[in-house]
């Protein structure tokens, strides 16, 4: 038996459902794309009242999952059971009027249209004209508002906000939609250590009010900070569920990846060389301010700092992106104007930005395309022409060494699981034979296993002898990966730890100076 | 994976997908079956079987399709080129003007008649490689959107057209100069265009950077391409093949007039959006755009031989061109799920 939305939405007004055990019931789902089975013979279980984790490498079938939930996309096979009857949600209109809201990663707010606005849109108060009741809609916001602890002004328009704020606008409208199963997509990827704690706070409120939330995240940490329980996904089936207090962090990691990671950080001991890049008194106007450092060939150099400290935008300014207002940048103790990210690639200088998508894939070109349109300025052209043979031979072999999971070189990268655009990107400035590296958050978003392949890999490069650069905002990343860290903080550098002495308690007391 | 067996997929791959113009050529055919059947149906005769018809079609598509040449292009990187009709009508008067002959009674420039015609040809080309810098340096100098910059130099080439003559034609050109608009001449510079874009978009670096931009002008920035300078570039060879296909209408008419051109932008917008070259960009290839082309000149020859008003011809056309955008769209959209 499946009930349309609207009817299964009156049944459930009349009270005649009795409680059922789970929020949402998913059974047997299975969902196929062209050429990939996404989901098969996948069980899920929402408990009302918990915050339940859907932990799993990239492509494990975590986000089909979501979306199938959400309404987005419609499964093939198996059973969806909200309060214990069976749903067939057809779009996600149809899931948030049946009490599932779901905020994206990217967020989907209308940035010049007010909070109010975004929160009560297709539903705002009218008044006896027929006309928005602006008044009233600025009070349910701000009750709202008061009710979740959010600190907000209503009127303020979205896109003066910060993502931070923003995720708060989105989870207030969730909210307001009386939703009893909230989905909730690596909500703290963009977030500061600050307001993590703030949306924690309302999470742990929101399940208080029995609430339902599904979890997405690929910290470890917050796993064991938020979530009741979890479930684990690997190759698009099922793994198994557990309550988040039974297990440890390896048991985890093993249940994802189905194999022991022996070593996280592989970190070795290499010798290190002398200063290839000197960076003195570095500055970007209302940015950055007086920022000096060395890296040594072989040295990682690790920039720990809160999100808006000023870390990209150094690595920016480094090569060429966004060139200084004062200071200079020696290579090898020459000294060197770059103003453009040409100039910084042929200094031998590789940048992996921070954002894959905005600036770092060509989303709808393929594999080869995407990794040799750096080397390509100056190699692998004769007369301009493009030297096809060789270019795809050399993007062969790089994309084995690095491992892309693709069938060929021709799939287009929008294709690929985000550990394998980053991959391909990696491959991209290999390519060139960078002797300077500067990774901005090298492994966000990305599964466990390609994190530990990529770690792997700068590590090697750097017993070649590359001076890396490495932003990162995971801890663990950051002390595990530098042999000196710089901490950040609101564009000024507030030290430098040794590998030794750098822990994450004094890298934060540094960040938050 | 060994690389013997990677090679092999990558080969088996290749020829095992066909490439996007299968559709749009099957599309070209089913359009000319449908004149064909409506022919014997309505008229009695053959649309297909008749080779003075073929040529005209032809004919009619080179010019249109030496700027959609270009324009594709341009909307690869994601931009657009509105100013190409209107600098088809600047160069043709200003290329006529050196190409007169003496024995025309008032030429416009009395001694510079009887010219060699490379003279008025390298004028002409100059004049709208000029106009196609012009309109590179403002987009990427100055960031105003491609919309707005070729809208300006389509008005202003517009204008210098009519004033350089007040307004009237200019006739009497050589033999010589009418040379390349006799025959199947201009279908032969059309086929010339489009190999060596076919080939310079496909097989060289231009054509890679002219992609990456449009695919992610942001990171084609970050992996060292200067995006400034290319899209000068890009801008330049369609202002070049407007002067072009400026040359050809004046050398095919053995005139010039100032409102040569009109809507020529149009027809080679929707070339290049019917032969598959996508407007938000990193998506287009030239033997999509030659097909296209064809598509515009059947669908116009075959409205005419069915003796369909000339009203209905445009009010389809429009349709026409809507519904490959939908279609566009549609495809994008199956390939992303």
């Amino acid at each position: 038996m499946t009930l349309s939305p609207s009817t299964m939405a009156a049944v459930r007004a009349s009270g005649a459902v009795p409680q059922a055990e789970y929020l949402l019931n998913v059974e047997n789902v299975r969902k196929e794309f062209p050429g990939v089975l996404a989901l098969d013979g996948v069980q899920f279980r929402l408990k009302r009242g918990t915050v339940h984790a859907l932990m799993g490498e990239n492509g494990a079938g975590k986000s089909t999952l979501m979306k199938i939930l959400a309404g987005i996309y419609i499964p093939d096979q198996g059973e969806v059971y909200l309060k214990g009857l069976p749903i067939r949600l057809k779009s996600p209109l149809d899931a948030l009027e049946n009490g599932i809201a779901m905020i994206h990663q990217e967020l989907n707010l209308m940035p010049f249209m007010t909070v109010a606005e975004n929160i009560w849109i297709r539903r705002e108060p009218k008044n006896a004209f027929g006309f928005v009741d602006h008044g009233k809609m600025y009070d349910m916001t701000a009750e709202l508002f008061q009710r979740l602890n959010i600190r907000l002004d209503p009127d303020s328009q979205v896109r003066d906000l910060s993502v931070a704020n923003r995720q708060m606008v989105e989870i207030a409208k969730a909210v307001s939609y009386e939703s009893d199963v909230l989905i909730m997509d690596e909500p703290t990827s963009a977030l500061t250590e600050r307001e993590v704690e703030h949306l924690f706070a309302i999470i742990r409120d929101l399940r208080s009010q029995g609430i339902g939330i599904v979890y997405i995240t690929h910290k470890m940490n917050e796993l064991f900070e938020i979530a009741d329980e979890f479930s684990v996904f690997r190759d698009g089936r099922y793994i198994g569920t557990h309550a988040s207090t039974d297990v440890t962090r390896d048991d985890i990691i093993k249940m994802m990846v189905g194999r022991e990671i022996t070593q996280m950080f592989p970190k070795e001991t290499v010798p290190i060389g002398d200063v290839v890049l000197s960076v003195k008194d570095l500055s970007l106007k209302n940015v950055f301010h007086n920022i000096s450092f060395d890296v040594r060939a072989g040295e990682i150099l690790g920039i720990a700092g809160l999100v808006g400290s000023g870390r990209s935008n150094v690595a920016e300014t480094i090569f060429g992106v966004t060139p200084a207002t004062t200071g200079t940048i020696a290579i090898n103790g020459k000294e060197v104007k770059v103003t453009t990210p040409n100039q910084a690639i042929n200094m031998g200088m590789a940048f992996l930005t921070e954002d894959r998508k905005d600036t770092g894939c060509l989303l709808i070109l393929d594999i080869l395309e995407n990794m040799q349109i750096a080397v390509l300025q100056d190699r692998f052209t004769k007369f301009g022409f493009v030297q096809e043979k060789q270019i795809t031979a050399v993007c062969q072999k790089m994309s084995e060494t690095l491992r892309v999971k693709t069938p060929n070189l021709e799939e287009k990268i929008e294709n690929l699981s985000g550990g394998n655009q980053q991959k391909v990107l990696i491959g991209r400035w290999l390519l060139t034979n960078p002797k300077i590296l500067i990774l901005d958050e090298p492994t966000r978003g990305i599964d466990v296993g390609a994190k530990a392949e990529i770690h792997r890999l700068v590590t090697q490069l750097a017993r070649q002898g590359v001076a890396v650069i490495m932003i990162s905002s995971e801890m663990p990343e950051v002390l595990g990966m530098s042999d000196r860290v710089m901490v950040m903080h609101e564009g000024r550098v507030t030290g430098f730890l040794d590998r030794a002495e750098a822990t994450q308690v004094k890298v934060m007391e540094l960040a938050s100076k | 994976m060994t690389s013997e067996k990677a090679t092999a997929t990558l080969t088996s791959r290749r020829s095992r997908r066909l490439p996007p113009e299968v559709n749009i050529l099957l599309v070209l055919i089913g359009i000319a079956l449908v004149f064909e059947i409506l022919g014997w149906i309505l008229a009695g005769q053959s649309f297909l079987m008749n080779t003075q018809r073929l040529r005209i079609i032809i004919l009619q598509v080179s010019v249109i399709g030496i700027i959609a040449v270009g324009v594709t292009q341009v909307i690869i990187t994601g931009g657009v080129d509105l100013s190409s009709g209107s600098v088809v009508g600047m160069t043709a008067m200003i290329a006529a003007s050196f190409a007169q002959s003496s024995t025309w009674a008032r030429p416009v420039y009395p001694g510079l008649t009887d010219l060699p015609f490379v003279i008025p040809i390298a004028i002409g080309l100059g004049v709208g490689l000029l106009a196609g810098i012009i309109n590179g340096w403002l987009i990427a100098q100055t960031k105003i959107p491609p919309f707005i910059a070729t809208l300006g130099m389509m008005v202003s080439a517009r204008g210098i057209a009519k004033w350089y003559t007040k307004g009237s034609p200019i006739s009497g050109l050589t033999d010589q100069f009418n040379f390349i608009g006799t025959s199947i001449w201009p279908v032969i510079v059309f086929l010339l265009v489009a190999l060596i874009f076919h080939i310079a978009l496909r097989y060289t670096r231009y054509g890679k950077f002219t992609y990456a931009i449009g695919a992610n002008a942001q990171a084609a920035r970050v992996s060292g391409i200067n995006i400034e300078r290319h899209l000068i570039k890009v801008y330049a060879i369609a202002g070049l093949l407007a002067g072009l296909a400026g040359i050809v209408t004046a050398a095919r008419a053995q005139t010039a007039q100032s409102g040569m051109g009109v809507t020529y932008e149009l027809d080679a917008i929707a070339a290049a959006v019917i032969g598959g070259t996508s407007l938000t960009g990193g998506i287009g290839r030239i033997t999509g755009t030659v097909i296209g082309a064809i598509i515009l000149g059947v669908m116009i020859s075959g409205f005419t031989f069915l003796r369909v008003d000339a009203y209905y011809q445009e009010i389809i056309k429009g349709i026409i061109i809507v519904a490959a955008v939908v279609i566009d769209v549609y495809r994008q959209k199956k390939r992303k799920v």
